[in-house]
């Protein structure tokens, strides 16, 4: 009584199609997977066509076999449910997991089985795999460039250091909270610049760094006795008046002398390099466009024609020129407006150039942002007595800033993929720094395990970027 | 000082070439209730928002409180911060809590401590009956208890007047009325209010005078009895014929 129908399988003998179903999908993968990691052709016998199609063929009546809804089967009816759910679908799986147990063995072979990584010269890169000694010796030269490898235990610190202070918002204890974004929008940058312009460059201008701690130190010592009340000016006012006399009325002559003895070595930007270099670079723009770009945004929407069209002009010029020209003006044109004696780091250049560059972009997803609030909005913070600044920053920004943080977080990754540009100013960070060694006579022909490294490095920030602002977008997310 | 706490004058308004608002004369005392109604067009909602400059009026004068509205008033947010205004939509802030909603514009625009603020809050909330949804958040609540909130929020400003632009046609039926006590208890306590609507209920109940506006001018003005008694243009006639 229980019919077999094949082509149309149902709840009746579930376990004849179940078995029949299962067999036929298993042997059409085992087919594949012979194939692919053992070079084993089983259906070899059958004419060249039908023996490339025969495992699709099977594993196609297989899952058509095995689609019987409401079998009872959790896992079967999940997988009906998730992979299964027609004819189309059936064949997209199937297509996936073959193409993925074919591009396997090669893949494996390249990075892992036919590769080396042991010695120190190219002659035991024999196999057909990669070399990772290539990427090994050169280990240092990709995260540092140039500088001096006695000196890099500086960048080390600084990015500890700052990777430590940048965690420091997780531990805030609830009275510190309200604090946390003016440490990480004003407070945070400033000393990430401090160690990164001062220390990791070292040289004279590692004094300044010293009077700055010395003077961030002592006032937040006396810091402790002074009045809540008056706490805010202090911070502000004191550490810089410290940090002038210290410079220039008390231990000027003094430290000037010690420090010829005792400096730390000056390190040229132009020895930067690597990834550190790529961290520094994108690490200031990322914080310097958004500002501007909000600024901007901001200004295109304003009442007064002359911040209104200087505003528009920025964006549409920045947006119509390429970055790589925006580099070489920055590098090459840009001095010789200056004056004779005036000098600016190529380094620092550079990182205005993008953050301008990135800024106009910033500043039309944003815009984009403020368009899509209800004009209701802004009735609503005029009509409590709200000035224009009052009215963005507590009500207008927080909610479009929101709506935007998937556009920001594309702007951002595209920012940091374009840094590889600077190397047309011979800023060598880590593309550049490939590129350099892929030409060294003694490592020429691994241009391909570089790029391969350096992809790897560069989704590894990606992706982590792009993880940090879905959590952004679920942290703040709420009904409207 | 005289009591008269809105003085319109000859007020003129265009938008583009467009009139919306035809010499308008229009004098509001202190504690009145006065209620805008008039067919959709008639510039009832734009008459009160010129009221705290959401728009700008081209002729004439209004006073407000003894400021003059010009286009060179510095101080337009002191004389926002005094008239309260609710809006057809609620407008309420949906990143902020209801009780953040409250606070905000005492805090920082009053510059009141936060305690203070949230006390005050708490007390307005609970005259609208909706202190126990405080710190929910606007999506979270139904649109009477939206606009309920809305008042609340305009009430912690502690304004001298109140605006209302059609506080109740963006609601369901059943919830009109919740709104509509929420002001009639407003009114009762001595508030200036000014409120466009179409609930003649509402109008009867409270309001000292009714004004009819059609095509940008007052047409008819009128104490509310004698208004729905014997209105004596035919358009408020034919208005109210259509409306009742």
């Amino acid at each position: 009584m229980n019919k077999l129908n094949f082509l149309q399988p149902d709840k009746n003998n579930l376990n004849t199609y179940l078995y029949t179903g299962t067999i036929l999908v298993a042997l059409s993968i085992f087919i594949v997977f012979l194939n692919s990691f053992f070079k084993k052709d089983l259906i070899s016998f059958l004419p060249g066509t039908l023996s490339f199609f025969l495992p699709l063929i099977l594993g196609f009546i297989g899952l058509h076999l095995i689609r019987i809804e409401y079998s009872g089967l959790k896992f079967l009816d999940s997988v009906n449910k998730h992979i299964n759910t027609n004819n189309f679908n059936a064949f997209l799986s199937l297509l996936i997991v073959f193409v993925v147990i074919k591009s396997l063995p090669p893949l494996l072979s390249w990075f892992i089985l036919d590769a080396n990584i042991a010695g120190d010269s190219k002659d035991v890169c024999t196999g057909t795999g990669a070399c990772w000694t290539y990427i090994k010796i050169w280990f240092n030269r990709f995260m540092y460039g140039m500088y001096p490898n006695a000196e890099q235990w500086r960048i080390n610190l600084s990015f500890i250091a700052l990777a430590f202070l940048g965690t420091i918002g997780f531990f805030a204890t609830e009275k510190f909270k309200k604090y946390l974004t003016l440490y990480y929008v004003v407070i945070y940058p400033v000393i990430a610049f401090f160690f990164i312009f001062f220390f990791i460059s070292g040289g004279p201008i590692f004094f300044d760094f010293s009077y700055g701690i010395i003077a961030a130190v002592i006032s937040i010592i006396i810091g402790f006795f002074i009045p809540s009340k008056f706490k805010m000016y202090y911070f502000i006012i004191v550490p810089i008046t410290l940090y002038i006399l210290l410079k220039y009325v008390f231990f000027y002559e003094e430290l000037i002398e010690l420090g010829k003895l005792e400096a730390l070595e000056w390190v040229e930007t132009g020895a930067w390099g690597g990834l550190s270099l790529t961290f520094i670079v994108s690490f200031f723009c990322l914080i310097f466009c958004f500002p501007i770009g909000l600024f901007l945004s901001l200004g295109r929407r304003s009442d007064f024609p002359i911040i209104k069209y200087f505003s528009i002009g920025m964006i549409e010029f920045w947006r119509g020129v390429p970055l790589i020209t925006v580099l070489f003006m920055s590098s090459v044109m840009f001095p010789m407006f200056l004056p004779e004696d005036m000098f600016i780091d190529k380094l620092v250049r550079v990182i205005i150039a993008i953050s301008l560059f990135e800024a106009a972009y910033v500043a039309e997803v944003i815009r984009g942002g403020l368009q899509a609030l209800p004009r209701g909005q802004y009735d609503a913070a005029k009509s409590l007595g709200m000035g224009y600044w009052k009215m963005h920053i507590l009500v207008i920004l927080p909610q479009a800033l929101k709506l935007v943080i998937p556009g920001i977080a594309n702007t951002f990754l595209a920012l940091v993929k374009d840094t590889p540009l600077i190397f047309v100013v011979g800023l060598l960070e880590i593309v550049g720094m490939l590129n350099l060694a892929k030409t060294n006579p003694e490592w020429l022909g691994f241009a391909m395990e570089g790029y391969v490294f350096a992809s790897v490095l560069f989704f590894i920030i990606c992706y982590a970027m792009s993880k940090y602002s879905y959590n952004l977008e679920q942290k703040y997310k709420t009904e409207r | 000082m005289s009591d008269k706490i809105i003085q319109i004058t000859e007020m003129n308004k265009w938008f583009g070439d467009f009139q919306v608002l035809k010499n308008i004369n229009l004098e509001v005392e202190k504690n009145k209730k006065i209620v805008v109604c008039g067919p959709s067009g008639s510039g009832k909602s734009t008459l009160i928002r010129c009221i705290n400059r959401l728009e700008e009026h081209q002729e004439g004068s209004i006073i407000v409180d003894g400021n003059e509205l010009t286009a060179d008033t510095k101080d337009i947010e002191k004389i926002r911060a005094e008239v309260g205004m609710v809006f057809q939509q609620f407008n309420l802030f949906p990143h902020l809590s209801i009780l953040d909603n409250c606070t905000l514009a005492p805090i920082w625009v009053k510059k009141m401590p936060k305690k203070d603020a949230e006390d005050l809050a708490i007390q307005h909330l609970e005259k609208v009956q909706i202190a126990d949804q405080a710190h929910k958040y606007p999506g979270q609540l139904s649109g009477g208890q939206q606009q309920r909130c809305a008042i609340a929020r305009a009430l912690c400003m502690e304004p001298k007047i109140m605006l209302f632009d059609e506080p109740t046609s963006a609601l369901d039926p059943e919830m009109i009325k919740e709104v509509l006590d929420a002001m009639v208890n407003l009114a009762k306590a001595g508030m200036t209010m000014i409120v466009v609507t179409h609930e003649m209920g509402f109008a009867k109940e409270v309001a000292d005078e009714v004004i009819f506006m059609d095509e940008g001018m007052i047409v008819e003005k009128a104490d509310t009895k004698e208004f729905f008694a014997n209105p004596k243009s035919d358009r408020t006639k034919l208005f109210l014929s259509q409306i009742l």
